[in-house]
């Protein structure tokens, strides 16, 4: 079957997953902080998008309190809180030096293809059109981590962090047909907290190495070399 | 009847092009407040240009004078194959898309040879500068055209067109992807801004430029007239396989007239949309031009991979 045969709602929904892994791309890609973070508000927003589509086409209202949610809390308040951490902290024109910018880019490439090969056999066991986009969500996650291991801003790793878990709710959102109401409150204020944290610890780092570049963290030590 | 409107169809598009870029020129000086000069300036450049005596240097070789020729040839047949008006032509039925990308590697490929015929130090920056962008850009075009093969399963473009048409609006996230990957070559391989910029004389960012400026007279002219047809078919190609809705699929007279009215509008707008981007964008310098095209390919190869993860449903 084609996606020429489903509905529209499907492909808009499909079409979303792929601009989710784009957005997941040009973050892995970007070196200026503020613009990770604003990819970050624009990667919640097209899923908390695709989450009021699933919402609609598969007749599941408590997915539209699950996108307004998402819509709170990861287009508005926690970017909002990173950008104005990062201008509190005055490293919004620094520009983070990548090395190797293309073949992390291709890194990640590749690693969609491995969450493909991941997730086939999952894909055949049900006929659930959306079924299709896991494969896109555990490559969020994985896009996420590389994030995390290539930046070495800890603004950054915040935002992969951010992004792995925009991957495990796209998974929940396309592979069922909602989580419970307690469960997904639980896990909004969770990411709620860690941003908070991060924050916390942003200062700290800050205060400590002058700096929020975690490579710095190496030379800590308790007697000089 | 066929042939004969292929052959219109390929005057037509070597007609059109100079008007595509006086059009292109006249939305640019209007976003940069300059009066712009009439549409059909770039008629009257060619015109004076082909009138003019050709001054060919005294070391030249009969590469130099045979590549504006073979330049402006190869960007015709190309523009033989790219259905601009009507699909279902038997020039489409001789060569495919991969052919099409072979024409322009051939005019690249005589081009760049010219510009290091002479032996000036700029026709040889240009020339290395071209070969470069040329062999990033190569593959991000032909991973976007592949992306397009696979969902039509065939790399014949009016096939492909049919196809397209046939499916009435689907929302495919391959397509998304391919359009934006094509869309950051044809901005490579027309030399625009931020890669190039067509109206710079300055040596130390000129790379098409330099590998033209022993041209003059009538060579200048076939050069600078094959560069707008290029720029006509980059823009057809996006207008007409993303966007195939207006082309005639028979042969009356009103469906002709009517493919030529969509394609026309479609193309100014798309001449609108590249003067803004060039308005509102400065150019690169020369080395994130590597970035640049590597993001096309990412974008291109992403679109390959959405079509194979999430279009195929079983």
């Amino acid at each position: 079957m084609d996606i020429a045969q489903t509905s529209f709602y499907h492909q808009a929904i499909l079409t979303l997953a792929a601009l989710v892994v784009l957005a997941s791309f040009v973050m892995l890609g970007q070196g200026r902080l503020l613009r990770i973070v604003f990819v970050l508000a624009l990667q919640g927003a097209l899923l908390a998008l695709a989450t009021a589509l699933a919402a609609f086409s598969t007749d599941n209202p408590h997915f539209y309190i699950s996108s307004a949610i998402t819509m709170v809390l990861k287009v508005i308040l926690i970017p909002i809180m990173l950008r104005r951490l990062v201008i509190r902290m005055n490293i919004h024109r620094e520009v983070e030096e990548l090395t190797n910018r293309t073949s992390i880019l291709l890194g990640g490439a590749s690693l969609v293809i491995f969450s493909y090969y991941v997730m086939l056999p999952i894909v055949h066991t049900s006929h659930m059109v959306t079924l299709n986009a896991i494969a896109v969500s555990l490559a969020v996650v994985l896009l996420g981590m590389l994030m995390m291991i290539s930046h070495r801003n800890a603004v950054a790793h915040v935002a992969g962090f951010m992004s792995i878990e925009n991957g495990l709710f796209f998974a929940a959102i396309v592979s069922t047909s909602g989580m419970p109401m307690v469960v997904e409150l639980g896990i909004a204020f969770d990411v709620l907290v860690a941003a908070v944290l991060f924050g916390v610890f942003f200062f700290h780092i800050h205060s400590s190495i002058d700096s929020l570049d975690v490579d710095r963290l190496n030379r800590l030590n308790e007697v000089e070399k | 009847m066929a042939w004969l409107i292929a052959l219109l169809q390929t005057l037509l598009f070597i007609a059109l092009a100079p008007l595509l870029a006086g059009w292109l020129k006249c939305c640019k000086c209007r976003l940069q407040n300059r009066r712009a000069p009439s549409l059909l300036q770039p008629y009257r450049d060619l015109r004076k240009l082909s009138h003019k005596q050709p001054v060919v240097a005294r070391q030249a070789s009969w590469i130099f004078t045979i590549t504006p020729y073979i330049v402006f040839s190869a960007t015709v047949l190309a523009a033989s194959v790219v259905p601009l008006i009507a699909v279902d032509l038997p020039t489409a039925a001789i060569a495919d898309v991969i052919v099409m990308v072979g024409f322009f590697a051939l005019a690249r490929f005589f081009q760049a040879l010219a510009g290091m015929d002479i032996g000036t130090a700029f026709g040889g920056m240009g020339s290395s500068r071209e070969m470069t962008i040329a062999s990033l850009a190569e593959p991000a075009m032909l991973m976007a055209i592949f992306t397009l093969a696979m969902s039509a399963s065939t790399t014949n473009l009016s096939v492909a067109i049919d196809h397209v048409l046939a499916g009435g609006f689907v929302l495919r996230p391959s397509y998304v992807f391919a359009l934006l990957g094509l869309m950051l070559v044809a901005i490579a391989e027309t030399g625009r801004i931020p890669v190039d910029n067509p109206a710079t004389h300055l040596e130390l960012t000129m790379i098409h430029e330099a590998m033209i400026l022993e041209y003059s007279g009538r060579h200048l002219a076939l050069i600078e007239w094959a560069s707008q047809i290029k720029l006509m078919l980059y823009g057809v190609l996006i207008a007409n396989i993303f966007f195939p809705w207006g082309i005639a699929e028979t042969y009356s007279l009103e469906a002709l007239g009517s493919g030529l009215l969509a394609i026309t509008g479609k193309l100014a707008l798309l001449a609108v949309l590249l003067a803004l981007s060039e308005t509102l964008l400065a150019k690169m310098r020369l080395f994130r031009v590597q970035e640049f095209l590597g993001f096309a390919y990412l974008l291109s190869l992403l679109g390959m991979l959405s079509h194979i993860i999430l279009e195929v449903i079983d």
